[in-house]
This record gives structure tokens, sequence and C-alpha cells, in this order.
């Protein structure tokens, strides 16, 4: 629950700013970015992700690093689970 | 397996090769056996629970001279939570018409009449969620039921949750409601310098919490109590730089915050976190910690701006005190005064499979750091 987890954002979700698409190792999800809103988030730009929200921006290399060190730790698997766990896609307007 | 020699020491080394530069983790593990003072005994404390994993998990004992002794400290919010507080999420759980939502190492913490997953399996409805906007989500699906977020975590967490409860009255979502256990690493820390059994001579400072905070707060630890403050990353030679950092800082008879691991933390933090967290919560007057007690000024509750979401507003909670049975030692643990493996329980009636206290659930309680450890070395023969 402590270690994030690192992101590629690859779509930033046109109309919903507090929205983007992240790819983690392959894994596709709907985070929120609201907590980026002073330095913005761009396309491409890497993210380390906690509980369906990016807490701050890494460059690739730590990206890299930070992926890694999860599999070192033997927590890719759960990494992957949560990220595929986040549910709130779809979100309907009441 | 391979050895390596310090002063005269050999050393099992077997996870070196695979990690991140393993030369300079060889130079800084002997800059630091260089440095230590062979009279003097360290103890320093890694207070986040994702450091006692990856110390653990890493054997970075292995690399630190004898006289360095790590103490794991309170950084694990599900350890810290008492059975009270537990009890009172999960007599909110039973109402009717209520789903009650919680992340998957709450699942499996003891309350006095089981866990929520017991509790589940005899039809409650308790959901698992990965984030604090599935719970919202879930609300919004289900606007018959009463959706229930059982929110945990130190300020790492905070700002999700709080941002959470923005899109709630954002999009005018009258039944999700949020019980509240967020709280403060700072006051935890304050507590621990100033309980008399315990003598700590340096803090790694945490990591994720630190790149909310910020680097300035932990001052009232170096400038108030003198002792040393260095905010580290999670990976080996991360935390070797940071245990060396406070080894110079000692000799040099220095106590600063310095923040190893500024590749990630920015001095100021995150100021839209810090501000989304100051709109929704304030700071309650007292707040009971597993093992450390009440604590002044320790916890976050909601606004009475946000009281029409607030689940300890809309249900009725008791504010039980339970207390832990007498033979589990989880308090001493988690203060440092005692290590796992002197519990009397510890592999024997309280075990990972079942747990007894929270430090033996998460994958962050020193517990079952130790536990899986002490495992793991008996199987590749240590």
């Amino acid at each position: 629950m402590c270690l994030a987890i690192p992101g590629q954002i690859v779509e930033l979700l046109d109309g919903d700013h507090h929205y983007a698409m992240v790819d983690v190792s392959g894994v596709r999800r709907k985070i929120n970015i609201g907590l980026l809103k002073n330095e913005g988030t761009r396309l491409g730009d890497w993210v380390l992700l906690h509980v369906g929200f990016a807490m701050s921006k890494i460059s690739e290399e730590q990206a890299v690093e930070q992926l890694r060190l999860l599999s070192m730790l033997g927590e890719s698997d759960e990494a992957i689970e949560e990220i595929m766990g986040y549910q709130f896609d779809e979100e309907k307007k009441t | 397996m391979k050895k390596m020699s310090i002063g005269g020491v050999i050393i099992a080394m077997k996870y070196v090769d695979e990690f991140r530069d393993p030369e300079l983790i060889r130079r800084t593990s002997e800059e630091i056996h260089r440095l230590v003072d062979p009279d003097c005994h360290y103890r320093f404390m890694e207070v986040c629970g994702g450091h006692t994993f990856s110390i653990f998990r890493f054997g970075l004992q292995n690399l630190l001279p004898a006289n360095i002794e790590l103490v794991h400290g309170p950084g694990c919010p599900v350890c810290v939570l008492p059975v009270g507080r537990m009890d009172d999420g999960l007599s909110i759980a039973r109402q009717p018409d209520v789903i009650f939502t919680a992340f998957g190492d709450v699942m499996r913490v003891p309350g006095s009449q089981g866990t929520p997953l017991e509790l589940r399996a005899r039809g409650t409805d308790i959901r698992m969620i990965y984030s604090p906007l599935d719970a919202l989500k879930i609300a919004m699906d289900h606007p018959e039921r009463q959706v229930v977020l059982f929110a945990i975590g130190f300020e790492t967490t905070a700002p999700s949750t709080a941002l959470t409860l923005m899109r709630a009255r954002e999009l005018n979502v009258p039944n999700f409601y949020v019980f509240s256990n967020h709280v403060m690493i700072l006051p935890a820390i304050r507590t621990i310098l100033d309980s008399p059994d315990m003598r700590i001579d340096g803090f790694i400072g945490p990591g994720h919490v630190s790149t909310v905070i910020g680097v300035h707060p932990y001052e009232l630890v170096t400038e108030h109590y003198g002792k040393p403050v260095v905010i580290s990353g999670f990976e080996p030679l991360d935390l070797l730089q940071s245990i060396l950092m406070l080894v110079k800082q000692m000799k040099e008879g220095r106590a600063q915050v310095e923040n190893q691991y500024s590749r990630v933390v920015p001095w100021e933090g995150n100021i839209p976190a810090l501000e989304v967290m100051n709109e929704v919560f304030e700071v309650r007057p007292f707040f009971e910690w597993r093992g450390l007690g009440v604590i002044s000024q320790s916890a976050l509750k909601l606004r009475p701006e946000f009281a029409r979401w607030d689940a300890e507003v809309r249900f009725q909670v008791k504010g039980v005190r339970v207390t832990d049975p007498k033979a589990a030692q989880c308090g001493e643990v988690l203060k440092g005064v005692l290590k796992p493996h002197q519990c009397k329980w510890f592999g024997k009636e309280c075990t990972p499979e079942h747990p007894i206290g929270a430090l033996m659930v998460s994958s962050e309680g020193a517990c079952a750091a130790y536990y899986h450890h002490v495992h793991l070395r008996q199987a590749i023969g240590e």
C-alpha cells in the first residue's frame, strides 16, 4: 500500500481535467491527476501512483527503477492487481 | 553465495549483485563501517512500513555494522489502528442498507468479532476496493444503499480521500460516507521521542508521506529534540545512503533534516495535496493509536462543511475502546522496545495466516516482515 506504482500518461481525457489514462506494464486504467494540477500533466509524462491518484511526476529512468524495485520486492503482481482493480472508470454523472 | 569482506568481517551478500549499482552499495556499506564509533550503539528508526518491508526483504541489516540497530517505527496505517476503531467501523458495516468498502490490507485486520473478510463470509456487504474513488463509484451505482468508505492512511493517502470527497460534493452524491481514520506522522514521532523507555538516535524519514508534507515539518525533530532526520527512498542503495548520512551527522555533531530522496520529494511537498487536505479535514483534538496510546492533535476528521458525507455524523459510532490481548505485545513492538520475535505469541498463536495483531497482517508490519524474512533465510539455508 505504501510503495507507489510508476505509470505513463498515455491519454489526457478531453473535457475532464481531473483524469487521465495511464499505462502500467501494458495495463491501461483511468486515474485521477488532480494532485498534479500545479505542475500540469502532459502526454508521455511518468507518474507515481497511489490508490488511483498520481502523486508525483518522475523521470522515465526513475520509473524503470521503481518497477525493478517492485519486482525485486516480489510486489509486481500486487501492483498490477491494484491497477487492474481500479473500478471508478465510466463515472456516471448524477 | 557471494561473500564480502569488510574490516575482516565476512558478510553474506545474496542480493547485492541484483541491486542497482552494486559497487556503490559495497562502497557505501564500507564507508558506514569505517565511520561508526565502535564504542557507540546506534539506534535508528525507520518510520515508514515500506522501508521496514524493504529492509527485511533485502536483508540490509547484513550490510551494516553490528552496533547499528534498526528500530521499526509506527508508519504502517493498519498496524496503529486500535481494535476499538475496527469495531466502530464494523458496527457501521452491519447496519441495514450499508455497503462497507475497505482496502485489501484492512480486510484481514481482526476486530473483536472477527475480520472484515470473516464478517463478509457471514453475509455482511463488505467490498474490497483499490481506490477511494471506487467507493464513490459504488455509491453512484447503488443510490438506494448507503456506501461507507473505511478511510485509512497517513498523509500519503489522506489527499486522495479529500479529493474523493470534493468529487462527491461536485457530483452531489448523497449516499456516500467516509469513516476517517487518517493519521499524521509527526505526532507519532513526537510521542516516541517523548516516551521515557525509548532511545532513538536518528530517523530514516518516510518517502511518500514526505512527497506530500515536504521536508520542513521534520525540523521539529532536529530543532526541538536534536535528532537527525534523513528522508529516504526505498531501494537498498537509498536506505544505505540514508544510514550513512545519519552516521555522518552524528559524527559531526549535527542534527539536520536531509533529503536523500530529493529525486521524488520536493522541499515544499505537494501544495495542491496539502490544500485539499486542509479544505476537507480538520485535526481531531485526540485519537487513540495502538501501542502509542492517545495522542493529541494526531488524526484527521471531516470539517463541518463535509458533515453530510461524514460516517461519524450519519451513523451511531460508539467510540469503543478495546484493550489488546494481554499476552500480545504489539504495543512494545510498535514502539521498538521489543523485537517481533521477542513477543511470546510470535510465530506460535500469531502468524500471517492467523494474525492476532495487525503487525502480523500487513506486509508492511514489522511482525509479518520479520516472519517472512526468518522463513526466507531458513529456506535458503542461512
